[in-house]
């Protein structure tokens, strides 16, 4: 019982920390609504995202319309309901695998350091010399285009940046005293490196997670506005504004409106990140 | 007298970009199943890094670790990890040396879940041990930055004891913490020994700490043992010049006996590649040209008290 009230504090100081940086609440509310919709998207629009009514094409938003329809008929809103599935999962899907492989990666780079450091990492700079677009394009030739070989191609592409950084940490938590207790004890090197070194790495971890998350949205938006990612009818941003550029003197609202969510998801995730930061940061608890 | 532990020229170098670095050279010793050796020296004399040779967390360079008369260095894996039980190891700092991320309970169990005892056994080991030491129950679940110095160091204790090891390396346990809770924690440490019979080697650099809990003393001087001696022998009878001046840097409060305090000329000299002849013969005040070109041996002055000195060869006192 007594667990559980400390916890409970040690959360409320957290969100007392984390409240201070009113960007990072700002982002988190808007990352909240937008995962509620993209969950609820069959709720709020059971006709689904492909529905065509040439009748109504190229609608201004209205009422009825919100955010206007497109050269088919399509509700725009409703597509972009649709493509925040798309696009968050993306996102995340790809941060998670990426950031799964690099965390191994650079725990076994910086905790053995020496030859096997040197081995890992020259093949991470191999990997950062390719530009990402282009392992894409390799890819999706092997895998034949879609949403998969984007996600697997951003994965591959965020793992060598990621396994520096985790790399990095380890080395700066390695040679603590507390690691040379954990020897004492017989701890074995996986154990020191998963019970040890992780969880005191972890605040750093979540937000660099946060801030891929982003990086992973808005590569994905540049893969499909390129005709790599997602392909058609699936509304994901980035496709939805490549589909509207042609019309962007007309219709301006066809890019505005997935332009400006990227601009505002990509901008949420990075102040959480900030916010999250500051709040795990020990040096600033103020204790 | 019963040996527990006994180290044959041992040697410990590190190689280091700028040459071989002699963190400990050449030190022979024996500590008796129950007592403390008190290792003393300035820092960066290798104090610590005997200790952790000790411990086996690092490999000595040549000479003998023997263990109840069985040699360390030749143990295979499995014999080494049964060894490294019965050897444990007391941080100098309470607040580096915890997880941070583990509750104290964790932090204890966590030798015994690793020793592949069952969970109920092993937390009922660590209620009895929290005990032992005197942590109070309610401190099980908090983090160790929740503790005060005092308590964290308590925590240290309880883990390197709940393996019931025979031998304590203590690397500085009470210099982090204040002069209030260092007595409490020797006192700790000194009725432990006597309930559980432990044998201790205590690394310090405070000579009164070390005055009040050890039995003999081993002084260090750049990776060389200069003097060996029974406590009150060597307070009484400082023999090597660096062990005088040492002990005459000790504050004292005693007006009357207020001696003019001798000062050690100089910096303590590399420890890379040291020079041959004597460790201590720049700062020695009375050096002669013999210090500088032979390495002075250790050799017993009396029953209980060996000097590392060519002063003390021709049977007169350095000082």
């Amino acid at each position: 019982m007594s667990k559980r009230k400390r916890q409970g504090s040690e959360l409320t100081r957290f969100w007392n920390r984390y409240r201070r940086n009113r960007l990072a609440v700002f982002g988190l509310c808007f990352l909240t609504i937008l995962i509620i919709a993209a969950a609820l998207a069959n709720v709020i629009a059971p006709e689904g995202y492909d529905v065509q009514n040439y009748k109504i094409k190229f609608t201004s938003p209205n009422l009825e319309h919100p955010l206007g329809t497109d050269y088919l008929g399509r509700d725009n809103l409703v597509r972009m309901i649709y493509g925040a599935r798309i696009s968050l999962s993306v996102g995340f899907v790809t941060t998670i695998l990426g950031t799964a492989v690099a965390v191994f990666i650079g725990m076994f780079a910086g905790f053995y350091g020496g030859k096997t450091d040197n081995i890992l990492m020259r093949i991470m700079d191999i990997f950062l010399s390719i530009p990402s677009i282009l392992l894409s394009i390799v890819l999706a030739s092997v895998f034949g285009g879609g949403i998969v070989s984007m996600v697997l191609a951003l994965s591959l592409g965020s793992i060598p940046g990621v396994s520096r950084m985790v790399r990095a940490m380890v080395i700066s938590e390695r040679d603590k005293e507390y690691i040379e207790v954990a020897r004492t004890s017989r701890a074995s090197d996986l154990r020191i490196m998963f019970r040890y070194i992780l969880p005191n790495i972890s605040s750093s971890l979540i937000v660099l997670f946060t801030m891929g998350v982003a990086g992973g949205i808005l590569n994905a938006s540049t893969l499909s506005f390129l005709g790599l990612g997602a392909q058609a009818p699936m509304p994901e941003w980035g496709k939805m504004l490549s589909e509207g550029r042609s019309y962007i003197r007309d219709y301006p609202y066809l890019v505005l409106a997935p332009g400006m969510v990227i601009m505002l998801t990509v901008f949420s995730l990075n102040m959480i990140g900030d916010g999250l930061r500051d709040a795990l940061d020990p040096r600033l608890k103020g204790r | 007298m019963d040996t527990i532990l006994e180290i044959r020229h041992l040697k410990k170098y590190f190689d280091t970009k700028a040459g071989m670095l002699h963190a400990v050279d050449d030190i022979s010793f024996r500590v008796a199943r129950g007592q403390t050796l008190g290792v003393v020296g300035e820092s960066g004399c290798g104090k610590s890094t005997l200790g952790r040779t000790i411990q086996h967390l690092l490999e000595p360079t040549e000479g003998e670790i023997l263990f109840k008369g069985r040699d360390v260095t030749r143990l295979s894996k499995k014999e080494c990890r049964d060894y490294m039980k019965e050897v444990q190891m007391i941080f100098q700092d309470p607040y580096s040396s915890l997880n941070p991320r583990m509750t104290v309970k964790q932090i204890i169990l966590e030798p015994l879940l690793i020793d592949g005892e069952k969970r109920s056994a092993a937390e009922e080991k660590v209620r009895r041990m929290m005990e032992t030491v005197g942590i109070d129950p309610r401190f099980e679940n908090a983090y160790p930055n929740e503790l005060d110095g005092g308590r964290r160091q308590r925590v240290g204790i309880a883990r390197a004891l709940i393996l019931e090891p025979e031998f304590i390396i203590c690397d500085e346990p009470v210099s982090a913490l204040d002069v209030s809770i260092q007595a409490q924690i020797l006192n700790l440490m000194m009725d432990l020994q006597e309930k559980l019979g432990l044998t201790y080697i205590f690394v310090t650099h405070d000579l009164s700490v070390v005055k009040h809990i050890s039995n003999k003393i081993a002084v260090m001087y750049l990776g060389n043992l200069v003097e060996y001696a029974e406590t009150e022998e060597l307070f009484a009878n400082p023999s090597h010049p660096y062990t005088q001046a040492l002990l005459a840097s000790v504050p004292t409060i005693d007006l009357k006996k207020a001696k003019q305090i001798q000062v050690i000329a100089g910096e303590i000299s590399s420890p890379i590649n040291p020079k041959p002849g004597c460790r201590f013969a720049p700062r020695c005040p009375h050096a002669t040209e013999r210090c500088f070109r032979v390495q002075p041996e250790l050799h017993e002055i009396n029953a209980d008290h060996s000097v590392a000195c060519h002063l003390l060869d021709k049977g007169q006192k350095g000082g």
